[in-house]
């Protein structure tokens, strides 16, 4: 199609030394702590669990921004409103299911 | 060698097949016949068959659909008429094996290949030219997806002579359907024909979506969007979302049935309640898939016929996307009963009873698009009112069901079956039948014939009626869905009354065949040719081009300044754009779709019936078709200038010729 599209993939920035550094660094601080979480035995098992959900969490998040160079300028914005509807879908369907299968089991005896 | 495929398969002894198998192949046998005496068979390859325009392509897509409409039909009137027969000593005359393939197969093709079809076409023909494109994103793809549904539609259908079809209902739950109690072909050849048809649906999505997003016209903003496109889009979101889920499902019932496996099986661990939650992941966003483009169809019809800018455009864009959201977070009400706590069945119920809300704002959007407009009573406009009344109770009894009280004594009663089919009919079907009529001048350059129009519409709005009040009624009274015969003398009247309404709604059919045959009978009479591309003073940038449109759709793409920029400019006096011709970029035709659909038919029906070697061959058909397709760098051409000019010039001369009659 010759048409002009409506939107353009221009200006995609691909990141800078400083940036890359910054990440790595970030990403093994949160290795570590994630390691020393449980390597420690300083926190109580459950205690570890919710600190390694955490630090995982952030950890993907420091990914997305620094090494998958996603922001909110313009040029990422569908980028962005993918992944949020990906997650947000993925968040509807797969802990929608485990909290219906979940109470059906307890209410049905059958786990 | 036939893996369980063997002559016994063929069922001789059930007189209704042979007979419909005889039907068919005598119908089959003449349009094969009168395209080989009428020297067609060139023209139907490469204008129609391996064409990748988008306006060809829907209207396959719509004749396919009509095609699965008399079947699903035919399926619903021997249901209708099996109860009012099967009453105390009767046992009517189809056998309970016979009867559970049927209601099985009227739900599938009901949604799977009468509705997505029907809404596919209607999207493939409207969307680009609505948004002021040239042809879809993916032209290629989207060819693909019209063979992929095709296929799946072959299979079912097929399924009715060559073995049989499933007995376990429109969604085949577990564990009826797992190998232990379904040991024949049947759910086999639901889930190849889902599976399959279900790839195209999803490619279909994502084709429309990249379209909408891309590929609108220069200056169309989000809200500048037809709101046809907007609930377009809408649909393809819950596409992308909603048919990996279906996939998933069926492919785990497959390992289940094909491997051994236990995903769906009562013992070794499997859990038949998840195969619930999922499909219904996928089912209930689903319904409103074929139900938001009808909402679409609605607000262009109402705004035309009332001569009136839509009321609240920009409510009904906020409506629409929040319908969207909220279909993904209700799919619990199918099956409340299953034994979830009172925290999953509330949640899921007060969604369910949200919704009803930006419904009801549409409601109301239409009504007030109508109020002091000057409303033209056309055969759209019929249908449009018909769905607002209808529409509006099949809502409240949803409502109803909404409520997990009430749902435990509803569930799986007639008043379920009358409540959908009150939403699905009166919704979806009085949409898509509203669009055609609305686009077939567009499709065609001719009018569909009013009167008969008219006469279908109070066939089915009455028929529908007849047919489903009943079934409330029977649903209070306890009456089960799925049931081959019953004693209950209060139940017979009942039943009576719903089969008469069949006959009306085939009354119905018959006045739309009619009115297909008496338009094209009478297509040159002046009244009906529409010459000037705009037969209903239209709003939206599809009537700004001659009917039917080239195949490159606009000569000059439009630049837009708001919403209906046609309608405005239409009002100032249509301007000359003033804009040098250019050569159009096209995509060529192909029939890489047409061999991919070849080989996924044969890996389908090899996979059946366990004919290993056969499905082998298929798939290894279908990657090296896609390996030459993707190899072939002779995709494209230019339409010269010349031949833009003199199509240019023809249409300017049949506007001339319009308002010299006028």
């Amino acid at each position: 199609m010759t048409q002009a599209p409506t939107t353009t993939m221009t200006g995609d920035s691909h990141g800078s030394y400083p940036s890359y550094l910054i990440g790595f660094v970030l990403a093994v601080i949160l290795t570590v702590a994630s390691f020393a979480a449980v390597m420690s035995h300083a926190l109580s098992p459950g205690m570890a669990l919710a600190a390694l959900t955490v630090l995982a969490v952030v950890q993907i998040v420091v990914h997305l921004v620094f090494f998958l160079h996603m922001n909110t300028s313009t040029e990422q914005s569908w980028n962005l409103m993918c992944f949020i509807f990906a997650a947000a879908s993925v968040i509807v369907i797969i802990g929608g299911t485990i909290f219906i299968m979940h109470d059906t089991a307890i209410n049905m005896m059958s786990r | 060698m036939l893996g369980k495929l063997s002559l016994s398969a063929i069922p001789l002894d059930v007189p209704i097949l042979v007979g419909t198998f005889l039907g068919v192949a005598v119908i089959g046998l003449a349009v094969l016949g009168a395209v080989t005496y009428y020297g067609k068979w060139g023209y139907l390859w490469r204008d129609w068959l391996t064409t990748v325009d988008h306006k060809r392509l829907a209207v396959m897509y719509i004749i396919l659909a009509i095609v699965m409409l008399f079947r699903g039909f035919a399926d619903a009137i021997m249901m209708r008429t099996q109860l009012a027969l099967a009453y105390k000593g009767n046992p009517g005359y189809l056998p309970p094996h016979h009867y559970d393939q049927i209601f099985s197969a009227h739900g599938t093709i009901m949604i799977f290949f009468m509705a997505m079809a029907f809404m596919t076409g209607l999207m493939n023909l409207v969307v680009p030219l609505q948004i002021g494109a040239r042809d879809v994103a993916f032209p290629f793809l989207n060819s693909l997806s019209f063979y992929m549904t095709l296929v799946g539609a072959l299979l079912i259908n097929i399924s009715l002579f060559i073995g049989e079809f499933a007995q376990c209902g429109w969604l085949v739950y577990p564990p009826l359907s797992e190998m232990q109690f379904s040991p024949g072909v049947g759910v086999d050849y639901y889930i190849w024909a889902v599976q399959i048809s279900g790839v195209g649906t999803l490619l279909t999505g994502v084709n429309f979506f990249t379209t909408i997003v891309k590929m609108r016209a220069p200056g169309m903003g989000w809200m500048q969007m037809p709101v046809f496109t907007w609930t377009a889009f809408c649909t393809t979101v819950l596409i992308m979302v909603s048919f990996p889920v279906l996939t998933v499902t069926l492919a785990l019932l497959s390992l289940d049935r094909y491997l051994g496996m236990h995903f769906f099986t009562n013992d070794a661990g499997g859990n038949v309640m998840l195969y619930l939650s999922m499909i219904w992941t996928w089912g209930h966003p689903e319904v409103y898939i074929l139900v938001i483009p009808a909402f679409g169809v609605f607000s262009e019809v109402t705004a035309t016929f009332s001569q009136k800018p839509l009321f609240g455009y920009k409510t009904m864009v906020y409506a629409t996307c929040s319908i969207m959201v909220l279909s993904f977070v209700v799919w619990v009400h199918h099956f409340f009963t299953m034994g979830a706590g009172a925290n999953v069945n509330t949640f899921f119920g007060i969604m369910t009873m949200i919704i009803a809300v930006p419904t009801g704002v549409k409601i109301f959007n239409w009504l007030f698009t109508m109020y002091k407009g000057r409303v033209e009573f056309t055969a759209p406009m019929h249908w449009t009112l018909g769905f607002m009344i209808t529409f509006s109770i099949g809502g409240m009894t949803g409502v109803m069901m909404a409520m997990p009280a009430a749902d435990w004594i509803l569930h799986n009663s007639l008043f379920l079956i009358a409540h959908f089919h009150n939403v699905i009919i009166g919704g979806v079907y009085f949409g898509y039948i509203a669009g055609m009529g609305f686009w077939f001048p567009k499709a065609f350059g001719f009018k569909l014939n009013e009167a008969w129009g008219k006469r279908a519409f109070w066939c089915w709005f009455v028929g529908f009626y007849l047919a489903f009040i009943p079934l409330y009624v029977l649903g209070l009274e306890g009456m089960t869905r799925r049931m081959n015969h019953y004693d209950n003398p209060d139940w017979y009247p009942w039943m009576l009354v719903a089969e008469v309404g069949a006959i009306v709604i085939a009354l119905g059919i018959v006045c739309q065949l009619t009115q297909l045959y008496v338009s094209i009978r009478d297509r040159n009479l002046p009244e009906n040719l529409d010459l000037t591309g705009d037969p209903w003073n239209g709003r939206t940038l599809e009537w700004s081009i001659s009917s039917p449109p080239p195949a490159y759709n606009f000569a000059v793409i439009p630049d837009i300044h708001g919403l209906d920029t046609f309608h405005t400019e239409k009002q100032l006096g249509r301007q000359a754009h003033g804009k040098p011709l250019a050569p159009i970029h096209m995509p060529k035709n192909t029939s890489a779709g047409v061999f991919i659909g070849l080989f996924s038919f044969i890996l389908g029906f090899a996979s059946i019936w366990y004919i290993w070697w056969l499905a082998a061959i298929g798939l290894i058909g279908i990657v090296a078709t896609m390996i030459l397709r993707s190899a072939d760098r002779d995709v494209d051409y230019y339409v010269p200038v010349s031949e833009i000019e003199h199509n240019e010039e023809v249409y300017s001369r049949r506007i001339a010729a319009a308002q010299a009659a006028e």
